[in-house]
């Protein structure tokens, strides 16, 4: 279907829904190097007009790519939920944006509708909405999730202890798990990336993990992020997996790229499920995402990137995901140019999540090559804190030395928690204090030697 | 200038190169650290626009008995290079024809070796990998085409190169895009039958090779026994699992690897 919209004496042409919603984005590198962008700012607002007149229906009766050609596509119109979109379904796309804005919509409507609002929907929508309404409406989503502790409660925020080192040493790595829990951090997952995808190598680090957290009785879960078939292998092995790590997109195209199917997630969903490693919950699934990616693959089929990303969100929700994180500005200048545009994506990303219904984290970080620093990454961390994001990275001192990319530190955490007066996970938080690392007010105590988790972490024999 | 001290754990920095044990100024970093953040990234980002010097390297090549051909990118600068990753991966037309001379009746590998995101990790990194990889390629037994040098290179350039010199197989070393640490990190990407439109789940991936990092030594070992298996097997990607556990820190399947 066509869509157009007259500004003054020019009228402007929008062949398709896709169309549309591409011309109608905030301006970023990633759509004018796949050719889809607006070409003026005028066409850019003209196309923002023409989608505020959309209904919600017509975006659900116009898929951006054929439902006989793609499991993503199949996976978003299959699990529509059509009874919660009844609420919403009169409305156009400029009437939704004032709803979510709406004092009478809370976040137990929000958890109702999550259902009935696909990733096209909340894309389009997100167009329409300046940083300060992303922050709005993302605050109002709460989603909890559970394994061995309770991560997205209102008045917290979690922090992913990502302790890399460059050659997968334990005790390097040991050294940054004990700094970042002596730092408070770690309740939403101690992930490490390995530097290799050996089995060998992965099970070595899944062992590690499980002895440090049953050693310590720590109320958290670890994730080794290896590729999903690596991961099925060591849990047929009998190999102690508490979480199911996968890069996903949001076309079958992007996931065939990443070496993967939703067969295989569902069959991953499943192994860990029955491992029943959670004590609390039995959320098993860790997703990482990030606008461009499609693009990267060359599988975006003339969606612009921000579309793309969400729908990746519709793939991330049919697995009940303990976390799913946006890994904003990792992917470089091409697909997001500088600061300003990694903090629009950032906050799309994060509201988009949280409206479908996901524990919607933010890898807020920057590459080298991008035109960013740390001043751009603390206004992304403030405006992500006003927002509720669901937990953000901690990395040592903000360098990850494997992955070469600056993300944010456990000072960052900390200064959100000065800032924004947020809390842990109750369950970890319980343990920092038991452990003497924080005050009765979470507030760490100042650093004393001697610590147990410093003492046990200097290798045996070591001088 | 003093300021706050460092962690009492700070000696537990001598097992990894991360930034543990900082220290702080009530919730916030010592004024000591915020400026080495800074001075890391300020070069890092110098690291980003420095220029790969082609004749040094091919006459590093000439000394291991290596025939090198210069070749570029369809980017013609480096702002271009980083916002047009899609002309990174095409050769221009000059370095086409120029390789077509060299195909011959094709080859069992070639070895692109291009700039990426740093030259530095390739002017540090490349020749110790190519001199420590020879020897174990004669024992390999494999028909070895020219090496191509290359600027403004993603990738995929590597497919263009594949096919341009007809080859089973192409290794592209490449410089990683720079982080605080370490400016000069080089990466192997191994692609069996190389072609357009190769995705990133059929490669292999050796990364963080240099001297602080997997040694050039033990990334050779590494990529022969990769070469060896991807051409007993016919492929490389997600399939060809990296189990030389001789040595650490290989293969790596980035696509589908965190970040």
């Amino acid at each position: 279907m066509a869509y157009s919209q007259s500004v003054g004496n020019t009228r402007y042409s929008f062949p398709t829904l896709k169309s549309l919603l591409a011309k109608a984005s905030p301006p970023r590198a990633g759509d004018r190097l796949a050719g889809v962008a607006a070409a003026t700012a005028e066409e850019n607002v003209a196309a923002k007009l023409a989608l505020a007149d959309v209904p919600l229906s017509r975006i659900l009766a116009e898929p951006l790519i054929p439902y006989e050609d793609d499991a993503v596509t199949r996976l978003i119109i299959d699990s529509h939920d059509a009874r919660a979109f009844e609420q919403i379904s009169n409305m156009t796309v400029g009437e939704f944006r004032e709803f979510l804005l709406s004092h009478d919509t809370d976040a137990k409507v929000l958890t109702g509708l999550a259902q009935a609002i696909t990733p096209e929907m909340a894309a389009a929508v997100c167009k329409l909405m300046r940083n300060q309404d992303l922050i709005l409406a993302a605050r109002k989503c709460h989603v909890t999730t559970a394994f061995r502790n309770t991560i997205g409660l209102p008045g917290t925020m979690a922090v992913r202890l990502q302790p890399n080192h460059p050659t997968d040493d334990v005790a390097g790595i040991v050294a940054s798990i004990a700094d970042g829990l002596m730092y408070g951090c770690g309740d939403a997952v101690i992930g490490i990336n390995p530097a290799t995808d050996q089995p060998a190598r992965i099970e070595e680090l899944l062992r590690l993990l499980d002895n440090f957290i049953q050693r310590y009785a720590i109320p958290t879960q670890g994730c080794v992020l290896c590729h999903v078939s690596t991961t099925l292998d060591l849990m047929a092995a009998g190999i102690p997996v508490d979480l199911v790590f996968q890069s996903i997109g949001g076309t079958e195209a992007t996931n065939r790229s990443f070496g993967i199917t939703l067969d295989m997630l569902r069959e991953a969903s499943d192994a860990a499920q029955s491992l029943k490693r959670g004590t609390i919950g039995q959320n098993v699934m860790y997703f990482e995402t990030g606008q461009g990616s499609a693009l990267s693959a060359d599988a975006h089929f003339g969606i612009d990137q921000q579309t793309c990303e969400a729908r990746a969100y519709a793939v991330a929700r049919a697995f009940d995901p303990l976390l799913v994180n946006s890994v904003v500005g990792f992917i470089g200048p091409e697909y997001l140019y500088d600061g300003k545009e990694i903090l629009r994506a950032a906050l799309e990303d994060h509201f988009c999540g949280k409206l479908m219904g996901l524990p919607m984290g933010i890898d807020v970080c920057y590459t080298n090559h991008a035109e960013a620093d740390q001043d751009d990454m603390d206004v992304v961390l403030a405006a992500l804190a006003a927002s509720g994001v669901t937990y953000i990275m901690g990395v040592p001192g903000a360098d990850d030395v494997m992955l070469g990319y600056q993300s944010t530190s456990f000072h960052d955490a900390m200064f959100v928690r000065e800032a924004f007066g947020l809390g842990r996970a109750p369950e970890f938080e319980k343990w920092l204090a038991e452990m003497r690392i924080t005050d009765p007010s979470g507030r760490l105590l100042p650093p004393a030697g001697g610590h147990r988790l410093i003492e046990d972490a200097i290798p045996v024999g070591a001088p | 200038m003093t300021g706050a001290p460092r962690d009492p754990w700070a000696r537990l920095g001598t097992w990894t190169p991360a930034r543990i044990a900082l220290g702080r100024a009530g919730a916030s970093l010592p004024t000591r650290e915020v400026l080495s953040f800074a001075l890391a990234h300020a070069r890092a980002r110098d690291a980003v626009h420095a220029r790969l010097d082609l004749a040094a390297l091919a006459s590093d090549l000439k000394l291991l008995g290596l025939t090198s051909v210069e070749a570029s990118s369809m980017a013609r600068d480096r702002v271009t290079y980083l916002r047009r990753p899609d002309l990174g991966r095409q050769l221009d037309h000059a370095s086409q024809d120029r390789l077509t001379v060299h195909r011959g009746d094709g080859c069992d590998l070639v070895v692109l070796i291009g700039d990426g995101l740093s030259a530095t990790a390739v002017a540090a990194n490349a020749v110790p990998l190519m001199s420590a990889l020879l020897p174990l390629l004669r024992k390999l037994e494999l028909k070895l085409g020219a090496v191509v040098i290359a600027q403004n290179a993603r990738v995929a350039l590597g497919d263009a190169v594949g096919v341009s010199l007809g080859a089973r197989l192409v290794a592209v070393l490449i410089g990683e895009r720079p982080g605080l640490s370490a400016a000069d990190s080089l990466s192997v990407y191994l692609t069996y039958a190389p072609r357009a439109g190769r995705t990133d789940a059929e490669r292999n991936c050796i990364s963080n090779i240099r001297a602080d990092g997997l040694t050039p030594e033990a990334a050779a070992i590494n990529l022969s026994w990769l070469i060896s298996a991807a051409m007993e097997m016919k492929l490389t990607g997600v399939s060809l699992k990296d189990r030389s556990v001789a040595v650490r820190a290989t293969s790596e399947h980035l696509a589908g690897q965190g970040k």
